[in-house]
């Protein structure tokens, strides 16, 4: 019905009692996502908003509500900290919202979390939603700062590094009438999680997933891992677009990871491996959902 | 965040990273006594090197027509008529754009005799979310252009985070390098503390381009950085307060800058239809979408996803500086930023601004409907459009007609 987490999945949120996670945990708890918990240090104890319990520490929340995936909101020079906390007690899935953490920082948060049980989504991207059977969605598992009320449930998996480009394809789908399986924002970091083709291969293998929307970017070479595997393994169709076409190279395009550096991770390049890959090409942002549904 | 050779210099040189001896002058007279010392120690050729962000220094042109960034000289008195044509003066570079850059800094240095040339670099592989160690038999030229035409003589080594660099990654690589005796002993120290130069300053890249097999005066060979670039994690300044002493902004983009202090990601493009998106990704699909439509897009600029009243008011000032700028188009996807507020913050900018330019806004998500009567209501002429489609036709149309 969905992949990595279900409107049944208990979620806590690390830094709850900033302004910004505050503010998102509340939309999410008006979504009807299952927050059951929120981790401050040395505010455990107190409550939020006023039913959800706050703790010192990730274990604590997890013995205490039965959570099992995280929304980090945590500022960049404590955010690697925060993940691997979430990592060290063993939570399913941690969804690491954060813009602006050191790259190093993620380097060595890659290192610590080989062969641990624990996904990471993220960091610098807008989080994974699942949506409801409800009005507006409503239902649905919300991590992290998507609008809630653009998607619509339904059998489309969307994957892709930006924020507003995600939410573009999603209010595109629902606007035509096709809802949503699960739309994860994987972020515009250079080293973050969850890739591509990690959530391909989860798309793929959920049944109540019928087709994929990528949307990728310029920098490094994911789009075209993504495109390979899609090619030898993918019985589902998948459409994409990449953006930065026109962006020029050697210059960073907001998020840290778009970049085209040595001739390499130019939209040529991520186009022609989609088309090599059968992947329909969106000509235009604007046709990201109609080039999905005529390939279905 | 970029640094100058001088202060890539400084910091490889504190990590015992072994260079010819140079010292940074901002004067001709300082110039002429840092090339006597040299001389007086036992140089006996002296490189003068200009101090900007850009590549392709040597070749350049300054233009009062001197020729070459980067001089060599024999004289004190050589080194300090050399010194007073390019100080105070601007050096056109492949990198620089027309508009050149001023040089306000030299570097004075010893010139080795150079036997051979290497690479040496330290970045981030993103496949393998590690840093990796990469050098070359090929130094001194363009390492893209090697990697493409001879692959195999680029030798990689990825680092393990946890454990950083170790000697005999360095050994590794000083064999594969083909050098021998005493200078295997002088690489590791280099290899070591150019990856210790990257980590601990959170560089995003260290070049060494070329690391020289030099002959010494006594007749030894030595291993010497003779050229350094540096550039930084902009991510990670925040913890390196001395190294955000470096940040020089007379070589930045004006305009790029004064974006900055609004934390509005702006990036100055060479085409006439400026945008103003939110979110990074949107915002470079929409210079795409106006190519596709066959204008050309002015800039990128990410007002980022929870943009303010003053934020708006502050990308249009920064957009209308631009004289190119012949047509502005607004696409913003109002997820949880309601879409009421940016209109009004549209309409406040376009009053504050004069506003005489063709404006295309395409509004979408929450609050979009009171949105776009207050666009309506405003009495302005905006042209507004439902999807990026429209938008992008309907500015390409306006700045082609207008």
């Amino acid at each position: 019905m969905s992949i990595l987490v279900t409107p049944n999945t208990r979620v806590l949120v690390q830094g709850i009692t900033g302004s910004f996670g505050a503010r998102h945990t509340q939309l999410s708890l008006e979504y009807g996502t299952q927050i059951v918990a929120g981790v401050t240090p040395g505010k455990g104890g107190q409550m939020f908003d006023p039913k959800v319990p706050i703790f010192d520490t990730v274990a604590e929340a997890m013995q205490e509500t039965g959570a099992t995936a995280s929304a980090v909101f945590v500022p960049p020079a404590y955010a690697a900290d925060a993940i691997l906390e979430g990592v060290d007690a063993g939570l399913d899935l941690v969804v690491c919202i954060t813009e602006g953490i050191p790259i190093n920082d993620m380097v060595k948060v890659k290192r610590a979390m080989a062969g641990r049980k624990t996904r990471l989504i993220g960091p610098n991207c807008p989080g994974i939603v699942t949506p409801g059977a409800g009005e507006d969605s409503r239902g649905g598992c919300r991590i992290g700062i998507a609008p809630g009320y653009i998607h619509k449930q339904g059998h489309i998996g969307v994957v892709s590094r930006s924020g507003t480009l995600t939410y573009e394809a999603v209010w595109q789908l629902t606007c035509r009438g096709a809802g949503q399986s699960t739309a994860v924002g994987i972020g515009g970091d250079p080293v973050n999680g969850l890739t591509h083709l990690d959530v391909i291969k989860l798309f793929e293998a959920d049944p109540e997933t019928h087709g994929i929307i990528m949307i990728g970017e310029i920098g490094g070479s994911a789009e075209e891992e993504a495109a390979d595997w899609i090619r030898r393994n993918a019985r589902k169709p998948v459409a994409g677009f990449i953006a930065g076409a026109t962006a020029p190279p050697g210059r960073r395009m907001g998020h840290a990871g778009a970049i085209v550096s040595g001739g390499k991770g130019t939209a040529a390049a991520k186009i022609a491996a989609f088309k090599a890959a059968g992947i329909g090409v969106a000509p235009t942002p604007s046709d990201m959902a109609d080039t999905l549904l005529k390939m279905m | 965040m970029n640094t100058h050779e001088y202060q890539a210099r400084q910091l490889l040189g504190q990590r015992m990273v072994a260079q010819p001896a140079w010292e940074v002058c901002e004067t001709p007279d300082a110039a002429r006594a840092i090339a006597a010392q040299l001389l007086a120690d036992g140089a006996t050729i002296i490189a003068i090197k200009s101090q900007i962000h850009a590549g392709g220094r040597g070749k350049g042109t300054f233009k009062s027509g001197f020729q070459g960034g980067v001089r060599i000289c024999k004289t004190a008195e050589d080194v300090y008529e050399k010194a007073h044509a390019m100080l105070g003066n601007v050096l056109v570079t492949r990198q620089t754009g027309p508009e050149g850059r001023l040089v306000r800094k030299l570097i004075i240095a010893l010139a080795p005799d150079i036997r051979k040339e290497l690479y040496l670099a330290v970045l981030l592989d993103r496949e393998l979310s590690r840093p990796v160690v990469i050098t070359s038999t090929e130094g001194g030229m363009d390492i893209e252009e090697v990697a493409a035409r001879t692959p195999e003589k680029i030798i990689k080594e990825p680092i393990d985070p946890a454990l950083g660099m170790m000697p005999y990654q360095a050994r590794k690589l000083a064999l594969a390098l083909g050098l021998k005796g005493d200078l295997i002993a002088q690489a590791v120290k280099v290899l070591l503390g150019v990856y210790k130069t990257w980590w601990e300053c959170d560089a995003s890249l260290v070049e060494i381009n070329p690391l020289c097999i030099v002959r010494t005066r006594e007749g030894n060979e030595a291993l010497l950085a003779v050229d350094a670039k540096l550039s930084l994690d902009d991510n990670a300044l925040y913890r390196h307060p001395d190294l955000q002493a470096m940040r020089d902004l007379a070589e930045e983009a004006p305009l790029e800058t004064e974006a900055g202090k609004f934390n509005l990601n702006y990036i100055q493009l060479d085409g006439n239809i400026a945008c103003l998106v939110n979110g990074a990704g949107l915002a470079m699909a929409t210079m795409d979408i106006i190519q596709h439509f066959g204008g050309r897009p002015a800039n990128f600029l990410d007002v980022g996803g929870g943009a303010s009243q003053e934020q708006v008011a502050a990308a249009f000032r920064i957009i209308l500086q631009d004289p190119n700028v012949k047509g502005i188009l607004v696409n913003i996807f109002g997820g949880i930023m309601d879409c009421n507020v940016i209109a009004s913050g549209i309409v406040a900018a376009v009053k504050e601004t004069g506003l005489s330019l063709p404006l295309v806004v395409r509004l979408e998500g929450n609050n979009v409907q009171a949105g776009n009567r207050t666009l309506a209501a405003a009495g302005l002429t905006i042209i507004r459009a439902d999807t990026m489609a429209e938008a992008a036709r309907k500015v390409v149309q306006a700045v082609a007609t207008g």
